[in-house]
Protein backbone atom coordinates (compact mmCIF):
# COMPACT_ATOMS: atom_id res chain seq x y z
CA UNK A 1 0.00 0.00 0.00
CA UNK A 2 2.87 1.98 0.89
CA UNK A 3 4.23 1.79 -2.21
CA UNK A 4 1.14 3.31 -4.03
CA UNK A 5 0.69 6.36 -1.86
CA UNK A 6 4.40 6.94 -2.67
CA UNK A 7 4.01 6.44 -6.12
CA UNK A 8 0.57 9.18 -6.13
CA UNK A 9 3.02 11.51 -4.46
CA UNK A 10 5.95 11.58 -6.40
CA UNK A 11 3.88 11.64 -9.79
CA UNK A 12 1.89 14.94 -8.26
CA UNK A 13 4.51 16.79 -6.63
CA UNK A 14 7.87 15.28 -7.40
CA UNK A 15 7.86 14.54 -10.76
CA UNK A 16 5.10 16.18 -11.67
CA UNK A 17 4.83 16.11 -15.62
CA UNK A 18 4.75 19.41 -16.96
CA UNK A 19 7.41 21.02 -14.28
CA UNK A 20 9.49 17.95 -13.78
CA UNK A 21 9.02 15.99 -17.09
CA UNK A 22 7.55 18.85 -19.78
CA UNK A 23 5.04 16.88 -21.30
CA UNK A 24 2.03 18.59 -22.16
CA UNK A 25 3.62 22.04 -22.81
CA UNK A 26 1.07 23.61 -25.46
CA UNK A 27 -1.83 23.43 -23.96
CA UNK A 28 -0.94 24.13 -20.98
CA UNK A 29 0.59 27.88 -22.07
CA UNK A 30 -3.10 27.52 -24.40
CA UNK A 31 -5.35 26.73 -21.98
CA UNK A 32 -4.41 28.99 -18.88
CA UNK A 33 -5.85 32.47 -19.34
CA UNK A 34 -9.89 31.67 -17.65
CA UNK A 35 -10.24 29.64 -15.06
CA UNK A 36 -13.29 27.53 -16.00
CA UNK A 37 -11.48 26.66 -19.16
CA UNK A 38 -8.48 25.25 -17.25
CA UNK A 39 -10.85 23.13 -14.92
CA UNK A 40 -13.04 21.53 -17.31
CA UNK A 41 -9.50 20.99 -19.65
CA UNK A 42 -7.76 19.30 -16.56
CA UNK A 43 -10.42 17.30 -15.74
CA UNK A 44 -10.54 16.02 -19.42
CA UNK A 45 -7.09 15.13 -18.88
CA UNK A 46 -7.32 13.04 -16.00
CA UNK A 47 -10.24 11.26 -17.65
CA UNK A 48 -8.53 10.34 -20.88
CA UNK A 49 -5.20 10.00 -19.67
CA UNK A 50 -6.18 7.53 -17.35
CA UNK A 51 -8.30 5.44 -20.00
CA UNK A 52 -5.74 5.89 -22.44
CA UNK A 53 -2.69 4.17 -20.28
CA UNK A 54 -5.08 1.34 -18.99
CA UNK A 55 -5.78 0.65 -22.92
CA UNK A 56 -2.44 1.42 -23.94
CA UNK A 57 -1.15 -1.26 -21.33
CA UNK A 58 -3.24 -3.76 -22.18
CA UNK A 59 -2.57 -3.73 -26.54
CA UNK A 60 0.90 -3.95 -25.30
CA UNK A 61 1.19 -6.73 -22.67
CA UNK A 62 -1.93 -8.54 -24.66
CA UNK A 63 -1.32 -7.71 -28.44
CA UNK A 64 2.07 -6.23 -29.40
CA UNK A 65 5.00 -8.41 -26.68
CA UNK A 66 3.08 -12.09 -27.08
CA UNK A 67 3.58 -10.84 -31.25
CA UNK A 68 6.83 -9.71 -30.68
CA UNK A 69 5.78 -6.29 -32.66
CA UNK A 70 7.20 -3.99 -29.88
CA UNK A 71 8.83 -1.56 -32.54
CA UNK A 72 5.14 -0.98 -33.75
CA UNK A 73 4.42 0.55 -29.83
CA UNK A 74 4.42 4.54 -31.33
CA UNK A 75 1.96 3.52 -34.03
CA UNK A 76 -0.37 1.62 -32.46
CA UNK A 77 -0.24 3.93 -29.16
CA UNK A 78 -0.98 6.64 -31.21
CA UNK A 79 -3.84 4.89 -33.17
CA UNK A 80 -5.60 3.95 -29.63
CA UNK A 81 -5.64 6.90 -28.14
CA UNK A 82 -6.83 8.71 -31.28
CA UNK A 83 -9.48 6.21 -31.59
CA UNK A 84 -10.20 6.21 -27.79
CA UNK A 85 -10.77 9.69 -28.10
CA UNK A 86 -13.02 9.51 -30.40
CA UNK A 87 -15.20 7.13 -29.03
CA UNK A 88 -15.23 8.84 -25.56
CA UNK A 89 -16.77 11.71 -27.64
CA UNK A 90 -19.23 10.04 -29.40
CA UNK A 91 -19.89 8.03 -26.02
CA UNK A 92 -20.59 11.11 -24.20
CA UNK A 93 -22.56 12.81 -26.24
CA UNK A 94 -25.29 10.18 -26.75
CA UNK A 95 -25.32 8.97 -23.33
CA UNK A 96 -23.78 11.58 -20.73
CA UNK A 97 -24.67 15.18 -22.58
CA UNK A 98 -24.36 17.00 -19.44
CA UNK A 99 -20.46 15.65 -19.55
CA UNK A 100 -20.65 16.16 -22.95
CA UNK A 101 -20.92 19.83 -22.58
CA UNK A 102 -18.28 20.51 -19.98
CA UNK A 103 -15.81 18.44 -21.73
CA UNK A 104 -16.76 17.95 -25.34
CA UNK A 105 -14.41 20.45 -27.12
CA UNK A 106 -11.63 19.54 -24.89
CA UNK A 107 -11.53 15.84 -26.28
CA UNK A 108 -10.30 16.49 -29.71
CA UNK A 109 -7.59 18.76 -28.65
CA UNK A 110 -6.41 15.71 -26.17
CA UNK A 111 -4.84 13.66 -28.71
CA UNK A 112 -2.45 15.85 -29.58
CA UNK A 113 -1.38 16.34 -26.05
CA UNK A 114 1.99 14.91 -25.67
CA UNK A 115 0.93 13.90 -22.10
CA UNK A 116 -1.35 11.00 -22.77
CA UNK A 117 1.05 9.22 -25.15
CA UNK A 118 4.10 10.60 -22.62
CA UNK A 119 2.45 8.86 -19.51
CA UNK A 120 1.01 5.55 -21.94
CA UNK A 121 5.11 5.15 -22.78
CA UNK A 122 6.22 6.07 -19.64
CA UNK A 123 4.37 3.25 -18.28
CA UNK A 124 5.97 0.74 -20.07
CA UNK A 125 9.56 1.90 -19.86
CA UNK A 126 8.70 1.69 -15.88
CA UNK A 127 7.72 -1.40 -16.33
CA UNK A 128 4.45 -0.99 -14.01
CA UNK A 129 2.73 -3.95 -13.26
CA UNK A 130 -1.64 -2.86 -14.38
CA UNK A 131 -2.57 -1.41 -11.01
CA UNK A 132 0.78 0.71 -10.80
CA UNK A 133 -0.02 2.07 -14.07
CA UNK A 134 -3.16 3.09 -13.00
CA UNK A 135 -2.37 4.79 -10.21
CA UNK A 136 0.95 6.35 -11.72
CA UNK A 137 -1.58 7.89 -15.04
CA UNK A 138 -3.78 9.24 -12.28
CA UNK A 139 -1.31 10.87 -9.96
CA UNK A 140 0.25 12.30 -12.95
CA UNK A 141 -3.01 13.79 -14.84
CA UNK A 142 -3.80 14.62 -11.41
CA UNK A 143 -0.55 17.04 -11.28
CA UNK A 144 -0.96 18.26 -14.50
CA UNK A 145 -4.68 19.70 -13.54
CA UNK A 146 -3.18 21.14 -10.72
CA UNK A 147 -0.36 22.72 -12.34
CA UNK A 148 -2.80 23.86 -15.00
CA UNK A 149 -5.20 25.48 -12.17
CA UNK A 150 -2.29 27.20 -10.41
CA UNK A 151 -0.97 28.42 -13.43
CA UNK A 152 -4.25 29.79 -14.07
CA UNK A 153 -4.61 31.39 -11.10
CA UNK A 154 -1.58 33.45 -11.68
CA UNK A 155 -2.39 34.23 -15.08
CA UNK A 156 -5.47 35.86 -14.24
CA UNK A 157 -3.70 38.36 -12.52
CA UNK A 158 -1.96 39.77 -15.24
CA UNK A 159 -4.26 41.53 -16.62
CA UNK A 160 -3.64 44.46 -13.67
CA UNK A 161 -0.65 43.68 -13.48
CA UNK A 162 2.51 46.09 -15.27
CA UNK A 163 4.06 43.50 -17.58
CA UNK A 164 6.76 44.45 -19.74
CA UNK A 165 5.01 45.22 -23.01
CA UNK A 166 7.72 43.08 -24.62
CA UNK A 167 7.12 39.91 -22.39
CA UNK A 168 3.42 39.91 -22.83
CA UNK A 169 1.64 36.57 -23.60
CA UNK A 170 3.28 33.41 -23.82
CA UNK A 171 6.51 34.96 -22.74
CA UNK A 172 5.90 35.88 -19.53
CA UNK A 173 3.73 32.92 -19.20
CA UNK A 174 6.92 30.90 -19.53
CA UNK A 175 8.75 33.30 -17.39
CA UNK A 176 5.84 32.68 -14.26
CA UNK A 177 6.38 28.43 -15.56
CA UNK A 178 9.61 28.80 -14.56
CA UNK A 179 9.34 29.73 -11.01
CA UNK A 180 6.40 27.58 -10.42
CA UNK A 181 8.83 25.05 -11.62
CA UNK A 182 11.84 26.53 -9.13
CA UNK A 183 8.99 26.32 -6.53
CA UNK A 184 8.21 22.55 -7.11
CA UNK A 185 11.86 21.40 -6.98
CA UNK A 186 11.16 22.31 -3.40
CA UNK A 187 9.42 18.57 -3.10
CA UNK A 188 12.50 16.45 -4.14
CA UNK A 189 13.68 15.90 -0.86
CA UNK A 190 10.22 14.35 -0.24
CA UNK A 191 10.56 11.07 -1.98
CA UNK B 1 4.23 32.78 -52.89
CA UNK B 2 6.99 31.27 -54.68
CA UNK B 3 9.19 27.74 -53.28
CA UNK B 4 11.90 30.37 -52.09
CA UNK B 5 9.53 32.22 -50.07
CA UNK B 6 7.68 29.06 -48.44
CA UNK B 7 11.25 27.81 -47.56
CA UNK B 8 12.58 31.40 -45.91
CA UNK B 9 9.40 31.68 -44.01
CA UNK B 10 10.16 29.46 -41.56
CA UNK B 11 13.42 30.46 -40.68
CA UNK B 12 12.47 33.85 -39.59
CA UNK B 13 8.89 35.21 -39.98
CA UNK B 14 6.97 31.84 -38.63
CA UNK B 15 10.25 30.28 -37.16
CA UNK B 16 8.97 27.35 -34.89
CA UNK B 17 9.17 27.29 -31.53
CA UNK B 18 10.19 31.21 -31.39
CA UNK B 19 7.17 32.64 -33.47
CA UNK B 20 5.28 29.97 -34.51
CA UNK B 21 4.49 28.49 -30.29
CA UNK B 22 3.79 24.88 -30.88
CA UNK B 23 6.02 21.92 -30.04
CA UNK B 24 7.28 23.27 -26.64
CA UNK B 25 8.24 19.79 -24.92
CA UNK B 26 10.83 18.87 -27.18
CA UNK B 27 12.24 22.32 -27.18
CA UNK B 28 12.17 22.25 -23.69
CA UNK B 29 12.92 19.03 -22.81
CA UNK B 30 16.60 18.18 -24.73
CA UNK B 31 17.87 21.62 -25.26
CA UNK B 32 20.68 21.13 -21.96
CA UNK B 33 23.60 20.59 -24.47
CA UNK B 34 24.16 22.34 -28.23
CA UNK B 35 24.36 18.65 -29.77
CA UNK B 36 21.13 17.30 -28.30
CA UNK B 37 19.44 20.57 -29.67
CA UNK B 38 20.85 19.97 -32.74
CA UNK B 39 20.41 16.07 -33.00
CA UNK B 40 16.41 16.55 -31.97
CA UNK B 41 16.01 19.22 -34.99
CA UNK B 42 17.30 17.06 -37.53
CA UNK B 43 15.53 14.25 -36.28
CA UNK B 44 12.01 16.65 -36.81
CA UNK B 45 13.26 17.89 -40.02
CA UNK B 46 13.45 14.04 -41.57
CA UNK B 47 10.04 13.69 -39.98
CA UNK B 48 8.43 17.33 -41.09
CA UNK B 49 9.98 16.85 -45.15
CA UNK B 50 8.82 13.46 -45.34
CA UNK B 51 5.46 13.90 -43.97
CA UNK B 52 4.98 17.17 -45.48
CA UNK B 53 6.00 15.09 -48.61
CA UNK B 54 3.48 12.03 -49.09
CA UNK B 55 0.64 14.08 -47.17
CA UNK B 56 1.05 16.61 -50.25
CA UNK B 57 1.10 13.62 -52.45
CA UNK B 58 -2.05 12.08 -51.42
CA UNK B 59 -3.95 15.14 -50.50
CA UNK B 60 -6.55 14.43 -53.33
CA UNK B 61 -7.18 11.01 -52.06
CA UNK B 62 -7.15 10.99 -48.18
CA UNK B 63 -11.17 11.72 -47.58
CA UNK B 64 -11.41 15.15 -45.55
CA UNK B 65 -13.19 13.37 -42.66
CA UNK B 66 -10.38 11.33 -41.84
CA UNK B 67 -7.71 13.38 -42.62
CA UNK B 68 -6.02 13.90 -39.39
CA UNK B 69 -6.36 10.33 -38.36
CA UNK B 70 -4.61 9.10 -41.80
CA UNK B 71 -1.55 12.17 -41.42
CA UNK B 72 -1.08 10.39 -37.51
CA UNK B 73 -0.61 7.41 -39.36
CA UNK B 74 1.82 8.93 -41.78
CA UNK B 75 3.90 10.76 -39.25
CA UNK B 76 3.87 7.89 -36.74
CA UNK B 77 5.46 5.67 -39.38
CA UNK B 78 8.36 8.37 -40.12
CA UNK B 79 8.79 8.78 -36.19
CA UNK B 80 9.22 4.71 -36.02
CA UNK B 81 11.89 5.04 -39.36
CA UNK B 82 13.92 7.36 -37.36
CA UNK B 83 13.50 5.64 -34.07
CA UNK B 84 15.00 2.70 -35.44
CA UNK B 85 17.90 4.48 -37.54
CA UNK B 86 18.98 6.53 -34.08
CA UNK B 87 18.85 3.21 -32.24
CA UNK B 88 21.17 0.99 -35.00
CA UNK B 89 23.49 4.25 -35.72
CA UNK B 90 23.59 6.81 -32.94
CA UNK B 91 22.73 5.01 -29.60
CA UNK B 92 24.03 7.34 -27.39
CA UNK B 93 22.09 9.94 -28.66
CA UNK B 94 18.96 8.29 -28.31
CA UNK B 95 19.61 7.77 -24.62
CA UNK B 96 19.67 11.02 -24.24
CA UNK B 97 16.46 12.28 -26.07
CA UNK B 98 14.84 9.11 -25.02
CA UNK B 99 11.03 8.92 -24.98
CA UNK B 100 10.98 12.77 -26.48
CA UNK B 101 11.58 10.76 -30.00
CA UNK B 102 8.40 8.25 -29.88
CA UNK B 103 6.71 12.04 -28.59
CA UNK B 104 7.66 13.39 -31.99
CA UNK B 105 4.29 12.06 -33.22
CA UNK B 106 2.53 14.49 -31.17
CA UNK B 107 4.73 17.12 -32.05
CA UNK B 108 1.90 20.13 -33.22
CA UNK B 109 3.95 21.50 -35.80
CA UNK B 110 4.41 18.43 -37.89
CA UNK B 111 0.66 18.03 -37.63
CA UNK B 112 0.13 21.59 -37.96
CA UNK B 113 2.38 22.00 -41.32
CA UNK B 114 0.49 18.77 -42.74
CA UNK B 115 -2.81 20.31 -41.66
CA UNK B 116 -2.53 24.09 -42.37
CA UNK B 117 0.06 23.52 -45.73
CA UNK B 118 0.82 20.15 -47.34
CA UNK B 119 -2.66 19.03 -47.47
CA UNK B 120 -3.69 22.03 -49.39
CA UNK B 121 -0.49 22.53 -51.33
CA UNK B 122 1.72 21.56 -54.56
CA UNK B 123 4.68 18.36 -54.06
CA UNK B 124 7.67 21.28 -54.29
CA UNK B 125 5.75 23.91 -51.78
CA UNK B 126 5.01 21.38 -49.16
CA UNK B 127 8.85 20.37 -49.12
CA UNK B 128 10.10 23.76 -49.09
CA UNK B 129 7.77 24.50 -46.23
CA UNK B 130 8.97 21.20 -44.28
CA UNK B 131 12.55 22.03 -44.60
CA UNK B 132 11.94 25.33 -44.11
CA UNK B 133 10.06 24.89 -40.98
CA UNK B 134 12.56 21.67 -40.00
CA UNK B 135 15.58 24.03 -40.90
CA UNK B 136 14.34 26.59 -38.11
CA UNK B 137 13.25 24.42 -35.84
CA UNK B 138 16.72 23.23 -35.68
CA UNK B 139 18.43 26.58 -35.20
CA UNK B 140 16.19 27.33 -32.72
CA UNK B 141 16.53 24.05 -30.31
CA UNK B 142 20.41 25.04 -31.25
CA UNK B 143 20.93 27.86 -30.13
CA UNK B 144 18.17 27.72 -27.28
CA UNK B 145 20.56 24.40 -25.72
CA UNK B 146 23.83 26.37 -26.61
CA UNK B 147 22.53 29.27 -24.54
CA UNK B 148 21.67 26.96 -21.70
CA UNK B 149 24.59 24.69 -21.92
CA UNK B 150 26.59 27.94 -21.82
CA UNK B 151 25.12 29.25 -18.53
CA UNK B 152 24.33 26.17 -17.09
CA UNK B 153 27.79 24.09 -17.68
CA UNK B 154 30.27 26.47 -19.35
CA UNK B 155 30.57 25.06 -22.21
CA UNK B 156 29.33 25.30 -25.83
CA UNK B 157 29.15 21.54 -27.86
CA UNK B 158 30.86 20.03 -24.59
CA UNK B 159 34.15 22.63 -25.23
CA UNK B 160 34.82 24.60 -22.59
CA UNK B 161 34.54 28.31 -23.67
CA UNK B 162 33.89 30.50 -19.91
CA UNK B 163 37.14 31.47 -17.82
CA UNK B 164 38.29 29.38 -15.44
CA UNK B 165 36.62 31.44 -12.50
CA UNK B 166 33.28 31.13 -13.70
CA UNK B 167 30.40 29.19 -11.78
CA UNK B 168 27.66 27.43 -13.89
CA UNK B 169 23.96 27.98 -13.34
CA UNK B 170 23.25 24.62 -13.15
CA UNK B 171 19.91 25.93 -12.45
CA UNK B 172 19.73 26.78 -16.51
CA UNK B 173 19.68 22.44 -16.98
CA UNK B 174 17.05 21.96 -14.86
CA UNK B 175 13.41 22.63 -15.72
CA UNK B 176 12.91 26.22 -14.51
CA UNK B 177 15.90 27.25 -16.48
CA UNK B 178 14.23 25.60 -19.55
CA UNK B 179 11.35 27.84 -18.99
CA UNK B 180 12.78 31.04 -18.17
CA UNK B 181 15.32 31.07 -20.87
CA UNK B 182 12.43 30.28 -23.37
CA UNK B 183 10.37 32.91 -22.04
CA UNK B 184 13.32 35.50 -22.01
CA UNK B 185 14.12 34.34 -25.78
CA UNK B 186 10.84 34.71 -27.14
CA UNK B 187 10.22 38.60 -25.31
CA UNK B 188 13.74 39.43 -27.07
CA UNK B 189 12.85 38.09 -30.15
CA UNK B 190 9.22 40.00 -29.19
CA UNK B 191 11.84 43.35 -28.90
CA UNK B 192 13.58 43.06 -32.08
CA UNK B 193 10.78 42.61 -34.28
CA UNK B 194 9.25 46.00 -32.60
CA UNK B 195 12.34 47.30 -33.51
CA UNK B 196 12.42 46.45 -37.07
CA UNK B 197 8.85 47.93 -37.63
CA UNK B 198 10.42 50.75 -36.28
CA UNK B 199 8.32 51.35 -32.70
Amino acid sequence: MSDYLLLLVSAIFVNNIILARYLGNCPFLGCSTRIDTAIGMAMSVVFVIVMASATTWLVEYCVLVPYELEYLETIAFILVIAALVQLVEMFLQKSIPALYQALGIYLPLITTNCAVLGVAILSIQEEYDFIQTLVFSFASSVGYGMALVVLTGIRERFAVSPIPVHLRGTSIGLITVGLLALAFMGFIGLV
Amino acid sequence: MSISQEFTKGLWKEIPPFRLVLGLCPTLAVTTAGENGLGMGLATTFVLVFSNLLISLLRNVIPNKVRIAAFIVVIASFVVIVELVMQAYVYPLYKVLGIFIPLIVVNCIILGRAEAFASKNKLLASIADGLGMGIGFTISLTVLASVRELIGNGTLFGAHVMWSSFQPFSIMLKPPGAFLCLGLILGFMNFVSARQKGH
